[in-house]
């Protein structure tokens, strides 16, 4: 009934919404571009000019093809659009190729991608439960959902000005949490299929989609026709390559363990605390004399510029170590899933879980992966007060992380009044929603996030005209990623204490 | 207030706007030797930060007054020095004396957009909040969507922000829009104060100045004039003289700097404006340049007599806001004949009016709408026909300053600002769609008629088709606006105007146009004439509206 009001009385509110979000896209065309623009132009040039079988092997640029194949197919597609823009940004030897129509096409086709989210999101507020609504439209929590994620900070700088495909393969991830929701579960789970074949770092969350089997009436045909489903998926993406033997190649492309432990700029996760403990230790050791210091090796991590680096005091952590984190952490939370089945929303849980604890304890982690978890959190902060206060501290820490993500000076404004935008109205909305349960917030999360008010002001405006800018470049970033890194364990922490703590939701019912 | 973080939600969108409007090219950029407006202001920082006052408005070798030499009041050169203090701290290039002639620079662009930024932030925008919260009834959720749609008003933005006009148009316009506040809420002083300070940062304002006065005297009578009122009138006729002795202090020392100050504020090219009226007639060849001056003052003069008038006797708030908007759109009706000649300076001028026009008509249509749906539909159910057209306001509004801004588009164009111009368009044609659900208000009025329809018929049965005709109207200036913009986007102008002959013709039945369309002979000064054509028709829409503002009021008494 609700799905039908949204579709036919309230229907304008959204596509207001979203027209307005893809015009601001739009305005965002001129903004400062990274690599990942050449990157991905360099991709249009391998699939559009270049045979399958070379498409893993090219490297004449040094933006390989590092995606799965359904993303190479995917840029295959756009390359035929593009060539009637400039036919030049197709040349594979035409490295940093960059014309103002190349521009225009690259940048439309992640607005127009973009489409699929949209919808997605139409889907998502389809899923939830309008019954608390309040009278007026910009209390309603299907409004409210629309915002968080139409206008999501993080997608907004990390697309449209950053450049990233995300959007779309966003909305194959809501779309298909969607279908969960609405009991089509092999429509879900094949929509998960395709998008772990457009971009392998949701396989992060593919330990919950794993447990969904259980909750979703388990029987035995099911699975078999779950992995028949899985398998067909794959081997329409990995077939080809299968049989030109390449597939060790593919591999290795995709998962590249020779980079650090942490990218240049550290992702705010666990592994940030543990280096900033090391060097908060290897300092004091100096200072006491406990350290020689010409053992300290002069590679410091902290500059940002080596990405192989050793610790000083604390053991160095391989790969295989991360991983053991990694799997430890998600286990509870696929426990929990398995046994107490919770329905769509506990699936929910325990992806945003997954997402989480990966982004804490994974190798080599960006920055950027924070909108794993923070995308499908949108989704379940405006059902519960207690979820609700979780992903506001989540997604403004970690929206805040993106932040040197742009750095230069025509974009600064940009992403300070967008954050504040996105900000301001996640927390006085989701207060407004909740304004009869408890406050949101206790005194040390208000305090924590507000200091990240003067952390911008210091970092941006008062660090770069300081002496120490040029002795400690990396302060700002340090400080950046640290603080943050606090958020962001603390709310991994309230969310999986939350999890584990709630009774399922099938006993309560009982009682 | 409740909503509150909507109200900043709103403000932040129109920031957010605002600034990567700015990311894009301006006037005169990388185009020696005069460059643009962009210059023109860095040119002035320049000359306020290196030569003494009593150079400023002077030619000497140091100040060539024909490259771009300061022609706007001396609030507006205080401002620029303002700025070049700022300049000075970091980059003392940017305004060395002569030789930084023409400077661009990346970092130089974000100071300018910069300065346009944090002035909007600090006047205009206040201005614009307070106003629309000061609105009486209203809802909060209607006083937001208002914000939200004079804020994203594409025609300010695009001139401030993308051409780089030579005067921070917000500024003025946030000062005459703080006057109006002030002087609606009863803080007359206040409100004369800023009133005179926009007079004194741009001379434009003074076409305000009129319904100002009367306004203002019209409460004085009200008053009193033995008690109380005259209290007041003097504490005005102070307030005024003080704030213009005070920013023109400079300038008094010695006379010939007054008059040169003036002489540079009000040049001859006045002239001009009258001349364009050739499109119509040949006044030009009749008559000698200074009396056709003459007419143009007595014309507009005599045109916002009545209002005046009533203003004065009668002095509302609502008569107030209505008599600026009276007096903005003879001037209109004036300059828009103006522009055809010149195009640049004249759609300059056209978006300057437009953009003043913005908030009053916004304001306008809220504050109206229940005054006249509850009066006029249930009393003079004979006048209704004018009434629908009254209540359409938040339409007509809307297809007004699309209007507007479309007639801006050759103008950008030349600044490499379609994208922009066009985006923004959109985005506030949805939002005003959406805030004031401007289509469903047309139907909403059908459905009044229907109730009524035998008595209407019974008088005036042609008048029913009125709301239907004029969106259809709306319709199709508004898919002849997209069509025109695409044409002089993607065609070359001359040799497809036969093209552009028959779209305008299909448009607008405005014969008396075409006998001078032989001798326009670009797309652009098509565009122009399209403009004036609908923007005459909604004029004449808005005095009708100004006729039967008079129908309601005499009945009472």
């Amino acid at each position: 009934m609700a799905a039908f009001g949204i579709a036919t009385g309230g229907g304008n509110w959204f596509s207001a919404l979203a027209l307005g979000v893809t015009f601001l896209k739009c305005l965002l065309i001129p903004t400062y571009h990274s690599t990942d623009f050449e990157v991905h132009r360099n991709w249009l040039a391998i699939t559009h000019s270049l045979p399958i079988s070379r498409w893993y092997y090219e490297a004449t640029s040094e933006w390989t093809l590092d995606y799965p194949p359904f993303f190479a197919w995917f840029e295959y597609a756009l390359s035929h659009v593009a060539k009637y823009f400039d036919q030049e940004m197709l040349n594979v030897h035409n490295l940093n190729y960059s014309s103002s129509r190349t521009l225009l096409f690259q940048r439309f086709s992640v607005i127009f991608t973009d489409a699929l989210f949209v919808y997605a999101v139409h889907e998502c507020c389809k899923c939830i439960d309008g019954n608390k609504a309040g009278k007026e439209l910009t209390e309603k929590p299907k409004f409210i959902l629309s915002v968080l994620l139409l206008w999501n900070f993080g997608l907004l700088i990390v697309d449209h000005i950053h450049f990233q495909y995300n959007g779309f393969l966003f909305g194959l991830m809501l779309l298909s949490i969607a279908r969960l929701f609405q009991k089509r579960h092999m429509e879900g789970a094949f929509l998960f299929a395709v998008l772990l074949h457009f971009k392998h770092i949701y396989l992060y969350v593919a330990p919950a989609y794993d447990g969904s089997i259980r909750w979703s009436s388990f029987s035995f045909l099911r699975l078999i026709s779950l992995g028949l489903m899985v398998f067909l998926v794959s081997a329409l993406s990995l077939g080809p390559f299968l049989a030109l033997d390449q597939l060790p190649q593919v591999f290795s492309r995709l998962f590249p363990f020779k980079r650090g432990l942490c990218h240049a700029y550290w992702a705010p996760n666990f592994w940030a605390l543990y280096n900033a403990l090391d060097k908060v230790l290897s300092v004091i050791g100096l200072q006491l004399k406990l350290l020689d210091p010409n053992k300290i090796p002069k590679a410091s991590m902290t500059s940002g510029l080596v990405q192989q680096f050793q610790h000083t005091v604390l053991p160095s952590v391989t790969p295989l170590v991360t991983l053991i984190c990694t799997l430890v952490a998600i286990l509870p939370s696929i426990f929990c899933l398995w046994f107490k089945p919770q329905g769509p929303k506990g699936f929910l849980r325990s992806l945003i879980l997954c997402a989480l604890s990966s982004f804490m304890f994974g190798w080599h982690v960006h920055e950027k992966a924070i909108l794993l978890a923070v995308l499908p959190m949108s989704l379940l902060s405006v059902g519960k007060a207690g979820d609700a206060s979780i992903f506001l501290i989540l997604t403004t820490t970690g929206h805040y992380s993106l932040f040197p993500l742009l750095f230069t000076a025509p974009e600064l404004p940009i992403k300070i009044l967008l954050m504040l935008l996105f900000t301001i109205y996640s927390i006085s909305s989701l207060k407004t929603l909740f304004r009869k349960e408890k406050p949101l917030f206790n005194w040390m999360e208000t305090f924590y996030l507000l200091g990240l008010g003067p952390l911008e002001v210091f970092c941006e405006f008062v660090f770069p005209f300081t002496s120490r800018k040029l002795k400690y470049p990396f302060i700002p970033l340090f400080l950046t990623s640290v603080y943050c890194a606090v958020g962001i364990t603390y709310a991994w922490f309230k969310l999986y204490v939350s999890v584990l703590t709630d009774p399922p939701v099938g006993k309560t019912k009982k009682q | 207030m409740e909503k509150w973080y909507l109200m900043t939600a709103v403000v932040l969108i129109g920031l957010t706007v605002r600034w990567t409007v700015s990311l894009n090219s301006y006037s005169g950029a990388g185009k020696p030797p005069m460059f643009g407006d962009y210059e023109a202001q860095r040119h002035w920082q320049e000359i306020t930060f290196n030569l003494p006052i009593k150079q400023w408005y002077f030619n000497s070798s140091d100040n060539n007054l024909q490259y771009w030499g300061l022609d706007y009041p001396p609030l507006t050169a205080y401002h620029s020095l303002l700025c070049a203090y700022v300049a000075q701290l970091i980059n003392p290039d940017w305004i060395a004396l002569h030789t930084s002639r023409g400077y661009e620079s990346q970092a130089h662009k974000l100071f300018m957009r910069a300065t346009v930024l944090i002035a909007d932030l600090l006047i205009y925008i206040p201005a614009v909040v307070l106003y629309c919260c000061c609105l009486k009834e209203i809802s909060t959720k209607k006083k937001i969507a208002n914000v939200l749609c004079i804020l994203l008003y594409p025609g300010l933005i695009l001139i401030d922000y993308g051409h780089f006009q030579n005067r921070y148009n917000s500024v003025s316009l946030g000062f005459a829009l703080w006057g109006v506040l002030g002087v609606s809420c009863n803080w007359d002083l206040l409100g004369s104060l800023a009133f005179c300070l926009a007079v004194n940062y741009k001379q434009m304002e003074l076409y305000h100045s009129l319904p100002f006065f009367c306004f203002l005297l019209g409460k004085c009578f009200k008053k009193g004039l033995k008690g109380k009122g005259f209290v007041l009138f003097v504490k005005l006729a102070c307030t005024v003289l003080a704030s213009f002795i005070i920013c023109w202090l400079p300038f008094f020392t010695e006379r010939e700097q007054t008059l040169q100050v003036l002489r540079r504020l009000f040049p001859d090219k006045v002239a001009n404006i009258w001349c364009s009226f050739s499109v119509f007639l040949k006044i030009k060849d009749i008559l000698p340049h200074h009396i056709q001056i003459l007419i143009s003052f007595c014309f507009t003069f005599l045109s916002l007599l009545p209002a005046c008038i009533k203003l004065t006797l009668q002095p509302s708030p609502r008569v107030f806001r209505f008599t600026l908007i009276l007096t903005l759109s003879f001037m209109l009706f004036k300059f828009k004949l103006s522009e055809i000649p010149r195009e640049a300076e004249g759609t300059l001028v056209v978006s300057e009016v437009s953009c003043a026009l913005s908030f009053f008509l916004f304001s306008f249509q809220v504050h109206e709408k229940s005054i006249l749906l509850n009066d006029l539909l249930q009393f003079y159910f004979f006048i209704k026909p004018v009434c629908l057209v009254l209540s359409e306001i938040p339409f007509m509004s809307t297809w007004f300053l699309l209007v507007s801004t479309f007639s801006m588009v050759p103008l950008l164009l030349k600044d490499e600002l379609l994208m922009p111009s066009v985006v923004t368009t959109m985005a506030f044609f949805i939002a005003c769609a959406t805030s004031f659900s401007i289509f469903e208000k047309t139907s909403e009025e059908e459905l009044h008629l229907k109730s009524f329809s035998i008595s209407v018929r019974k008088y005036l049965p042609r008048f029913t088709f009125l709301p239907r005709i004029i969106q259809h109207l709306f319709l199709i200036s508004v898919i002849t606006m997209v069509l025109l913009t695409l044409m002089t986007v993607t065609l070359d102008p001359p040799q497809k105007l036969p093209d552009l002959f028959t779209v305008l013709k299909s448009e607008e039945n405005e014969l008396a146009l075409f006998p001078d369309v032989k001798n326009v002979n670009s797309a652009k000064r098509f565009c122009e004439l399209l403009l004036c054509v609908n923007e005459i028709i909604i004029l004449r829409i808005m005095d009708l509206h100004e006729e039967m503002e008079d129908g309601p009021v005499a009945p009472y008494f």
